[in-house]
């Protein structure tokens, strides 16, 4: 398999077209021979190595600082403490949502008086050798007046103890969705089910721990950040260091996964830059799995008290949510938000009578929590779809018949729910019958032969995704505040070959792949010859980058504009130039070409010569070039959905959960390439299988951090895992031209519910019919030793 | 910081000498001191195998392994694994299959499956996901890198592996792309 012979790198489907096919990543062949450029892979001549003090305690006052054993190591430069650090501005919260107030206390790079979690830094140790460095953080010697550490989210609200003395509450902010009516919908119910989730905290835990580079010389400053937003960092970087954006460029180089974990402008990224301006030299930090584990924001956390009501025959009514959040010690970037996006879809894929959520934030001594994969939906799903197999448990209904009875209409959508969002488009019951085609629920049920207890479980499920419409979010809509544009540029270079800038700052989704599909087609060209830019600040347009599965639906949508325009104008040179009238100009067979003439016309290397290099002949009026940008607001979220199946055999000796099947049903849309919505739905569904088996970021009773290491947070391995049935149905959305929904969320949306439901499933014949994730051995035995145990 | 030492190391088939710390990791001895980026870190416990390398044959943890204890050895690299233009079985199975999304595990992964394959070159599903137990990956769900794995054990068995939707114009395409991207 020599390289010129190793398959296909692009394919043509049987239309000529790249959209839908299953082209091979462009974002691949440096990746797999090691030639990928990640954070530490980068090295400025003459840099320096930076090191975090950090807090061991959980809630502490910083009586003294002795830094001179530091300072005193050979190759130290400095050693900055929080009281050195001079900013413009503390960290960003950028949701402060009119009307309602949201507590956010001071929050800067280096604790200044008091730390208020395990991991909080103190400061910083700034070198010339990487080992030499860590040595001398040893030897910072730091005075700690240990301070009660909050810890149980609920009894901080009692009052007690607070996080923050200066604010006199350990309540962050209320915020509700949804009717007023909710109580009486409840009251009117026949039967009201009520359950207590706890919705425990994960991390990100990408591969590639942070990392940063800063570079201030001479007044321009760049940082190079392993970050999903690079204008969003570029932003901060100016406001809190008192620059303008035209003297900052913010690069994110290959970024070795986020899942929301670097959806963040971090202290230790403003930090570097402020030490870079301070010495006059480049200034390096490449995280560690410990420091990532502790100080990288974390997800989920919350409490819920999940009340749902359905009349005598089963018909839905009412579903009231009321979470309590616990948000860590300090607001980050999008930190009160998060529960918010879960309140959107509270509806799931019902029909109700009132839907509403009532949501607590509060303080506590640990990392704040903020976004991670899903961002409030997983959690929402999994109160909705658990809560429902219960409901069809209390009232002896058919868990399928339950939610195919209750199912929005394909027919109804648009379809506003009761909380007042508009979902775009829907079949649910579409996936549902293709996934029951795939898998019988009755013979995946009962005893196996060794004993083994089996079960399934489902989940059908919607989400919001395209963050996000001005029109619907902002103050003539939900009043939360702002929509979240992005942009593109495509420009066309004198040979034809084509360079899109993408504000989105993919890190493994392959939207280098699926962009270059989508311009491809538009423009006859080979996608080989459309290079995708993305994560440099000074090249294209602001943009705001990749999280909340927005990447195509908003990002590649505006590309889709972009080109349209510079098809269109296209079209017109050919149209002058040939004596056609535009109109008659059609794309095909990778040429401009005149309808029902096929050989008169015009390759796009052709045309760009002419735009750039007119020779008097352009159309009258015409700007030379042959570039265009789009920005793009869209008018509403898109609502991918589905349906999964989970099956699970529980060992009743020692609790432990095997996942054996797991089937999916996914639609997001029309596919621009099939492989990459599969890779985006298996490691989504692991995410989600993560968090119900495995995963728990734990503190203990004093706030220390018990799961500070790979060794500690569970992620699954390969040998933890089946291989997942996934299929798709497409059902475009009327909101953008594409069709497209988003994907990168979906899987890990669906996927805690159908496990847990999986496994009350398998439990429920020895008497355990409800169970708080994570799922682990411990927890399982537990529950059914106090059901008297089973035997084997 | 002690005396440094020296130590001579087969990398990718070409001896190295060099001064080094005595704690100096083997990770970064290939990274830092030999520019061999492609190997990662990913955590500081053995535990996610993006530093793997292979170490006089076997797949080992470079983290896990100080330079001096290499001393005398023969390492492989990812950077080692293909030969002139060629791309090794696995980096084409990883390409194939869409094995690898943000690409930072990818490395140690198919450094752990070649270990794997050379031990046992027809493995069964079980036995691929056993064999890379000690690598993580966040991105996949491991689905395609079992693929990806298959994938190479056919091609070191001489096979070839159909794929979906191969047109001649998309094989040209990716002659060019292979001829571009992979001759530097």
């Amino acid at each position: 398999m020599s390289a010129e012979g190793n398959g296909h790198a692009a394919t043509n489907g049987s239309n000529g077209l790249h959209v839908g096919t299953r082209m091979r990543r462009k974002e691949d062949p440096p990746l797999i021979q090691g030639r990928g450029t990640f954070m530490d892979d980068i090295a400025l001549p003459g840099e320096l190595y930076a090191a975090f003090v950090r807090s061991p305690e959980a809630h502490a006052r910083i009586t003294n600082i002795d830094t001179g054993g530091a300072l005193a190591h050979e190759s130290v430069m400095a050693v900055y403490t929080g009281n050195d650090v001079d900013l413009d501005a503390g960290l960003p919260l950028a949701w402060v949502p009119p009307g309602v107030e949201v507590q956010a206390p001071e929050h800067w790079p280096l604790a200044k008086d008091t730390v208020k979690h395990v991991g909080d830094p103190v400061a910083v140790v700034i070198g010339t050798n990487r080992y030499a460095v860590v040595d001398a953080a040893e030897d910072v010697l730091v005075d700690y007046d240990p301070l009660p550490a909050v810890v149980d989210p609920e009894a901080a609200l009692e009052g007690g103890d607070l996080v923050h003395d200066s604010l006199g509450t350990n309540k962050v902010h209320e915020w509700s969705l949804g009717g007023e009516d909710v109580e009486a919908a409840l009251e009117a119910s026949d039967v009201v089910i009520e359950r207590r989730f706890v919705n425990h905290r994960t991390a990100g835990a990408p591969i590639e721990p942070r990392g940063v580079i800063a570079d201030y010389r001479a007044g321009d400053l760049t940082v190079w950040s392993s970050t999903q937003v690079p204008h969003f960092l570029r932003l901060f970087l100016a406001i809190q260091l008192g620059m303008t954006e035209d003297h900052i460029r913010v690069v994110a180089p290959d970024v070795g996964g986020g899942f929301g974990s670097k959806l963040q402008v971090y202290g230790e990224e403003i930090l570097l830059a402020w030490c870079s301006r301070k010495l006059s030299r480049p200034v390096k930090w490449i995280e560690t799995r410990s420091e990532n584990m502790a100080t990288a924001h974390h997800g989920r956390d919350q409490i819920a008290y999940v009340r749902m009501g359905a009349s005598s025959d089963g018909t839905f009514q009412a579903l009231h949510v009321k979470i309590i959040a616990d948000f860590g010690a300090y607001m980050m970037l999008l930190t009160p938000l998060i529960p918010s996006l879960g309140a959107f879809v509270m509806a799931g894929c019902y029909r109700w009578k009132s839907v509403r959520t009532d949501i607590t934030g509060v303080f506590t001594n640990k990392m704040a929590t903020d976004a991670i994969r899903g961002a409030g939906r997983p959690e929402a799903t999994h109160y909705i779809e658990v809560t429902i197999d219960q409901l069809a448990q209390e009232m002896d209904l058919d868990r399928i018949e339950l939610r195919r009875k209750n199912f929005i209409g394909k027919e109804e959508f648009p379809y506003e729910t009761p909380v007042g969002i508009v979902y775009d488009s829907g079949d649910y019951a579409g996936t549902l019958d293709k996934l029951l085609g795939k898998i019988d629920p009755e013979s995946e049920r009962g005893r196996t032969q060794d004993g083994k207890l089996r079960g399934i479980g489902f989940s059908t499920w919607t989400e919001i995704c395209g963050l996000a419409p001005t029109r619907v979010t902002g103050p003539g809509g939900l009043g939360v505040q702002a929509g979240l544009m992005e942009s593109a540029l495509v420009r066309v270079h004198t040979t034809g070959a084509v360079t899109v800038y993408t504000g989105t700052s993919p890190h493994g989704q392959g939207l280098e792949t699926a962009f270059a599909q989508i311009v491809a087609d538009k423009l006859g060209v080979d996608p080989q010859s459309v290079d995708v830019m993305h994560g440099d600040t000074s090249q294209g347009p602001m943009g705001l980058g990749t999280y909340g599965s927005r990447s195509l639906a908003v990002g590649g949508e505006s590309i889709a504009k972009a080109t349209d325009k510079v098809a269109a104008k296209a079209r017109a040179i050919v149209a002058h130039k040939l004596e056609a009238a535009a109109e008659d100009i059609e794309v095909r067979d990778g040429k401009f070409s005149v309808k029902g003439s096929p050989d008169k016309g015009m390759s796009l290397a052709e045309v760009a010569g002419a735009a750039y290099i007119p020779a008097g002949d352009l159309p009258e009026g015409m700007e030379p070039g042959l570039e265009e940008t789009q920005f793009y607001d869209p008018e509403n979220f898109t609502f991918p959905f589905g349906a999964h199946a989970a099956v699970v055999e529980v060992d009743p000796e020692t609790g432990k959960i095997d996942l054996v099947r797991y089937v999916a049903v996914d639609d997001c849309g029309p596919a621009i390439n099939p492989t990459l919505i599969e890779g985006q739905v298996h490691g989504g569904i692991t995410h989600g299988v993560g968090q119900a088996l495995f995963e728990q970021v734990a503190y203990d009773e004093d706030g220390q951090l018990s799961t500070g290491s790979f060794v500690s947070y569970a992620l699954p391995s390969a040998a933890e895992l089946p291989s997942f049935e996934t299929d798709r149905t497409e059902t475009p959305s009327p909101v953008n031209s594409l069709g497209v929904k988003g994907v990168g969320e979906a899987g890990t949306i669906a996927s805690s519910a159908a496990v847990t439901n999986a496994v009350i499933d398998a439990l429920r014949d020895v008497g355990v019919d409800f169970i708080n994730m994570p799922l682990t051995p411990m927890r399982v035995w537990e529950a059914m030793q106090e059901k008297g145990g089973v035997s084997a | 910081m002690a005396d440094a030492v020296r130590v001579s190391v087969t990398v990718n088939g070409r001896p190295q000498h060099a001064e080094v710390e005595p704690r100096q990791l083997l990770v970064h001895f290939l990274r830092d001191t030999l520019g061999l980026t492609g190997t990662h870190v990913g955590c500081d416990t053995s535990n996610c195998g993006a530093c793997t390398v292979t170490l006089d044959g076997e797949s080992i943890k470079s983290c896990t392994l100080l330079a001096v204890q290499a001393d005398g050895g023969s390492v492989t690299t990812i950077e080692g694994m293909a030969s002139g233009n060629d791309l090794h079985p696995l980096q084409e199975g990883f390409w194939a299959e869409h094995g690898l999304q943000c690409g930072y595990c990818t490395p140690g992964m198919i450094m752990a499956a070649d270990d794997l394959l050379t031990r046992n070159p027809d493995p069964s599903e079980a036995e691929i996901r056993e064999g890379l137990s000690g690598n993580l990956c966040r991105c996949t769900g491991y689905h395609n890198i079992v693929k990806a794995v298959q994938h190479a054990a056919q091609l070191r068995k001489g096979g070839s592996v159909p794929e979906p939707d191969t047109s001649a114009a998309g094989r040209e395409n990716a002659e060019e792309l292979a001829s571009q991207g992979l001759g530097a």
